[in-house]
């Protein structure tokens, strides 16, 4: 609703708006959900991260190579991706005012971060499954 | 996008300085916001100096002493004096707190800042224009819905169901925590803000209450609830020691409840 609309609109009309959308807890719940499971997958990730620095190239490889350490990384990578496009929303939600703009944000928010996520996840399987030469 | 500036129509010029009357005993600096927005002058900060011995500790007193004696053109609400109308409610040394319980002594500063409560329209100096806060409050239909047919004598309520509302029925609707909180500012049209979703807390756990899942129904919206970031600026103003955050939290887990 503009806002040359709204001028003879009553207070409570104004409070009302367009009603409660009925969603938002799925959002709640996701957030904190993916943000607890990354809380364990991050300190794997960095502690990995550091081991992977101090070997060489192919010892990442061969690291990857290894179920539990593909499976654990890949999760990492779509928790990660899940978490950063849930908050990411919150933050034009809450700055971006226009309908196209914010609506605009919100859909690149969202192709974003599954594109990372699906190209995170592939590499790992690529490694994994197929080798890294 | 969200503004950082002030549009150019509210940019808070320099104003008058009223200096104290000669033989003050004690003299402190009152910096205060003065706007009227039926003339064509931009908002400015009057400077009183004020000759603190000759009024009371409260700043509501410093207000009421430069009103009878100084700039009768000063306009502020206020009532009770007391903390329990909430009327004289505005910003003062940067934090929002009630006038009439706030003493001028405990505001940091040489000089002593008094603007109105932020991001409301203002009606005049220190007085905001609270009609939608007032009905954001009135949206979530503060008072018992029932069903069943009323009982002869009252709704009966045992002590522990009525101790809940403790923390939550004593909110004045003063709008310190309101117009204190980031989220208010930049969504509030949509966000019902602290002192409503306190409100909202108070009736969902009235044991008395029948709606409280049309309740939940009606706050369940990413805008109207789930703006509050837990900022917790709500909970450090509130004059009367309440925690809204807290309330919002309760919510929150309710709205939970009813999914899991």
């Amino acid at each position: 609703m503009t806002a040359a609309s709204g001028r003879f609109r009553t207070p409570l009309s104004r409070a009302r708006g367009l009603g409660a959308a009925k969603h938002g807890v799925g959002h709640f719940i996701a957030e904190r959900v993916s943000g607890m499971v990354l809380i364990p997958l991050s300190i794997w990730a960095a502690f990995a991260g550091l081991k992977l620095a101090a070997g060489g190239y192919a010892m990442a490889v061969e690291w990857l190579a290894q179920p539990l350490n593909a499976v654990l990384l890949s999760l990492f990578i779509v928790a990660g991706f899940t978490h950063l496009r849930l908050a990411i929303q919150v933050v034009v939600e809450d700055y971006v005012y226009g309908f196209v703009s914010k609506s605009s944000l919100l859909i690149l928010n969202y192709l974003v971060c599954v594109l990372g996520a699906a190209l995170g996840v592939f590499a790992i399987l690529k490694v994994a499954l197929l080798g890294a030469f | 996008m969200v503004q950082l500036a002030l549009p150019k129509n509210s940019r808070i010029g320099k104003g008058r300085h009223y200096p104290a009357p000669q033989g003050a005993s004690r003299v402190k600096t009152f910096r205060i916001y003065r706007y009227d927005p039926e003339g064509t002058e931009n908002p400015r900060w009057d400077t009183y100096d004020v000759d603190v011995g000759a009024c009371g500790p409260m700043l509501l007193d410093v207000l009421i002493h430069i009103k009878n004696t100084v700039d009768p053109t000063l306009t502020f609400r206020r009532s009770c004096r007391e903390g329990v109308c909430g009327s004289c409610a505005m910003n003062i040394g940067g934090r929002n707190t009630l006038a009439c319980t706030h003493g001028w002594e405990d505001a940091p500063g040489a000089e002593i800042q008094v603007s109105p409560l932020p991001s409301q329209p203002v009606v005049k100096d220190l007085v905001p224009d609270l009609t939608l806060f007032y009905a954001q409050y009135a949206s979530i239909e503060p008072w018992l819905h029932t069903e069943t047919p009323e009982p002869q004598t009252e709704w009966k309520q045992s002590i522990e169901d009525r101790s809940k509302l403790d923390g939550l029925y004593e909110c004045i609707l003063c709008a310190c925590c309101s117009t204190s909180c980031p989220s208010y500012w930049w969504n509030g049209e949509k966000y019902l803000g602290p002192a409503t979703l306190l409100h909202a807390y108070r009736w969902l756990i009235d044991s008395r209450d029948e709606a409280a899942g049309a309740r939940l129904d009606a706050l369940e919206d990413p805008f109207k609830l789930y703006r509050c970031h837990t900022i917790m600026n709500c909970a450090q103003v509130c004059p009367k020691g309440l925690n809204p955050a807290k309330a919002i939290a309760e919510i929150k887990k309710l709205m939970v409840e009813r999914v899991v």
